[in-house]
């Protein structure tokens, strides 16, 4: 009988295959401390293809497609399962867009986009390791300049 | 990118090496033939949120002689910016009273930022320490009209290459020309990484230089640049760097360069050019700032749609 680390829901999403390290990141982009049903949260769980993962199990949250992806940014590797009664009714793999709006933060102090009021935009120049370019200053972003809107 | 109808000249990158030639072609033709009239009736909306001399008054001067006339502000103390505006909102309503748009901003992606809002061409005239594509046309230009080509040149930059527009701009056009680059600077205003990373990436052979002591001799062509005081938000730093560069006739002479070495600067100048150098065949700054001319009417022209 297979032994499970972390309870099954009902209804909702679970987010497996995040990179252990990062799995506290997606709680935070997928809001969890504003939850009211189960939520349930796995840390360095035994994994095939990462060695340790992640995993979120939100009860009757259906994830936005701006979360899928930030989520994609942070964990290239998670997939999104959408639970309806213990049953698995859709899976699939995280993908970075081509082009991200209202996102990710310009981390140039200088430009436009963090002085007006102008939705922050990156072009996708290669999803991994990610690499972004502003549309509007076309300065490149690494993971480690990454900030969430 | 041949077909400039219409078209937003935001950044360098967005020209490949046929629509650099076919601009440079057509300041050529600008600049032996009268064109007096071609832009009749157009009205170009000059917008400097950024003080600036020659890009202003070259673009202002090109359209004129182009018989188009020219509206717009030199300073942003005197717009609604002031009361709060957006640039988004100013440059919607100026679009209005205009055929084509200027910009000069001190944020980094105004240009393409006021292309996204609006319906008419804009021309970036230099966005923060980004991108200033119009000036990398006349130091195109220039090159190409004092070594009588653009091919296989030998380089140097020289200055403040990490917030030096200029530099970035040049340097990408170059990558089209089989150019072999020496980027000379302080320690604290090298070339910005992804600049050397892309160039890498498109095969130019690039090196990083503290003098031009051991190169001098190689160059076809020094790019100088001002230490922008401007730019540092730390004014102790920008005092430990000013000063650090500063060509003279003799120095150059001492450093055994080629008898046809030109040397350029998009100016102003501060203390890096010595007056002495103006006099020499080496010379040819004043000569880059009077191209602004025939290489604006060119691009007016060919977005206006004046030309084929």
């Amino acid at each position: 009988m297979k032994n499970m680390d972390v309870s099954a829901i009902k209804d909702g999403s679970v987010i497996d295959h995040i990179d252990s390290k990062s799995t506290l990141k997606v709680a935070e982009i997928l809001n969890i401390q504003q939850e009211e049903q189960v939520v349930l949260v796995g840390m360095n769980l035994i994994s095939k293809c990462l060695g340790k993962k992640g995993i979120i199990k939100i009860g009757g949250k259906s994830i936005a497609q701006k979360e899928v992806n930030k989520i994609a940014l942070i964990a290239p590797n998670a997939s999104v399962n959408i639970i309806k009664d213990y049953e698995v009714v859709q899976k699939f793999k995280v993908k970075v867009p081509d082009v991200l709006e209202g996102i990710v933060k310009c981390f140039n102090p200088n430009c436009v986009s963090n002085h007006y009021a102008v939705h922050a935009k990156q072009h996708v120049i290669n999803k991994n390791p990610i690499k972004l370019k502003c549309h509007y200053c076309e300065r490149i972003m690494n993971a480690k300049d990454i900030i969430l809107i | 990118m041949a077909n400039f109808i219409q078209r937003d000249i935001i950044s360098i990158r967005d020209f490949d090496k046929d629509g650099l030639l076919y601009l440079l072609d057509l300041a050529k033709r600008m600049e032996q033939t009268d064109h007096t009239g071609l832009l009749k009736g157009k009205v170009l909306a000059s917008l400097y949120f950024e003080p600036s001399t020659r890009t202003r008054l070259s673009f202002e001067s090109a359209m004129k002689r182009l018989g188009g006339m020219v509206i717009g502000f030199a300073e942003s103390g005197i717009t609604s910016a002031v009361k709060g505006e957006s640039l988004a909102d100013s440059v919607k309503i100026i679009e209005g009273y205009c055929d084509i748009i200027v910009l000069r901003h001190y944020l980094e992606g105004a240009a393409q930022l006021a292309a996204d809002v609006v319906d008419i061409p804009v021309i970036n005239a230099g966005d923060g320490a980004n991108q200033h594509p119009t000036q990398t046309f006349l130091d195109m230009y220039t090159i190409q009209k004092t070594k009588g080509t653009l091919e296989g040149l030998k380089v140097g930059f020289l200055g403040d290459l990490k917030y030096g527009r200029t530099v970035h701009s040049l340097a990408y056009a170059l990558a089209y020309f089989d150019a072999e680059m020496y980027f000379i600077s302080p320690p604290n205003l090298r070339m910005p990484m992804d600049c050397i990373e892309e160039l890498n990436n498109r095969k130019v052979k690039c090196y990083e230089n503290e003098t031009l002591l051991d190169i001098a001799e190689e160059l076809d062509v020094i790019y100088c640049t001002r230490i922008q005081g401007e730019r540092f938000a730390d004014p102790v730093e920008f005092e430990k760097v000013r000063g650090t560069y500063r060509l003279s006739k003799s120095f150059i002479e001492s450093l055994g360069v080629k008898e046809d070495l030109k040397i350029l600067h998009p100016l102003p100048r501060v203390d890096e050019m010595d007056e002495t150098l103006d006099g020499t065949d080496f010379a040819v700054y004043f000569q880059q700032a009077r191209n602004g001319i025939p290489v604006r009417k060119a691009l007016l022209a060919a977005v206006l749609g004046a030309v084929e």
